[in-house]
């Protein structure tokens, strides 16, 4: 009986040291990988991919994305919308980019198109942007080392 | 000095629980909000409204390449023609770019002062354009990009109704 209490207390005694190290290094790495900035990616569109997209150099003034669905539909702030009634959105987008004293013109429309989407709705999207001033656009696709 | 002796053979016995318990949170914390981002890239287009006219008489310009995308109704795409002559793919497409423009791709170029027009019929799948664009807009040689022509722009869309 008296063995046994004193082997009890004593088995206990694991070296937590390799595993506080491990963990530490793990927090470390995924504290270096996480992306906190609000990279705009929906799952429900499969760029078309291209070897020449290289990565975006530094951050672009004023992005305004729009991913347009293959089924035609736009996801603009994280909602389905018609084409058509991006009008209003796109109005909404001008007046507040006025009021922060800041040209339309400055401002990027990214336009994530589906590669399953049709061109010429890509096309009215863009019109859609022209008439309200806009005119940097950003064609994403989706970077290929491969063909 | 015996006082002294046995405080330092004493183990010290930190109470480890609390800080591991932080730390599996933290670590539980940055898996679960950890996002696997795809490599992306943009090509940069301008298009302000109008531009064809405003642009017509600036002579400094070399005439725009047409690019004729024509689908299939499924949206496939039927062919290629580049200035009017047919094109058989993409490669074909770029070499006839290369041609026509050189292998001068610096400022004041003849590359940086062409422009290409994207005429593309409405139900042509998207993936063909930005093959069309990657075609004229440069190339990879030996593992870094040449630029070709970079200014790329639409003719207005045409709805089938």
């Amino acid at each position: 009986m008296a063995r046994k209490k004193s082997r009890g207390p004593a088995n206990t005694d694991i070296d937590m040291t390799p595993m506080i190290d491990m963990t530490f290094q793990l927090i470390a790495f995924f504290m270096f990988v996480i992306n906190f900035t609000e990279a705009e990616q929906d799952e429900r569109i499969q760029l078309p991919s291209s070897q020449l997209a290289k990565p975006t150099e530094g951050t672009i003034e004023t992005p305004i994305t729009l991913q347009l669905t293959n089924s035609g539909l736009v996801v603009y702030a994280g909602e389905l919308v018609k084409v058509s009634d991006l009008r209003g959105y796109l109005e909404r987008e001008k007046t507040a980019m006025i009021d922060a004293d800041k040209e339309p013109t400055s401002a990027t429309v990214i336009v994530r198109a589906d590669g399953r989407a049709k061109t010429g709705e890509v096309q009215d999207i863009i019109k859609l942007c022209q008439e309200k001033g806009f005119e940097r656009f950003a064609l994403r696709a989706k970077y290929d080392e491969g063909h | 000095m015996v006082k002294r002796e046995s405080q330092l053979t004493e183990k010290i016995d930190i109470n480890m629980t609390p800080m591991i318990d932080i730390v599996f949170q933290l670590m539980a914390f940055f898996i679960m909000s950890l996002k696997i981002v795809q490599a992306e890239g943009d090509f940069d287009v301008r298009m302000p409204l109008g531009a064809a006219a405003a642009a017509a008489p600036d002579d400094q310009l070399v005439p725009p390449v047409r690019v004729r995308l024509s689908s299939n109704p499924d949206g496939s795409l039927a062919g290629i023609k580049m200035n009017d002559s047919p094109v058989s793919d993409f490669e074909e497409l770029r070499k006839k770019v290369i041609n026509l423009v050189g292998n001068d791709s610096g400022p004041n170029s003849i590359a940086d002062k062409t422009e290409v027009e994207l005429d593309c019929d409405y139900d042509l799948r998207y993936e063909n354009v930005v093959r069309a664009i990657t075609s004229v807009s440069g190339k990879v040689q030996g593992g870094e990009i040449v630029e070709l022509i970079k200014k790329i722009k639409f003719t207005p869309p045409k709805k089938i109704n």
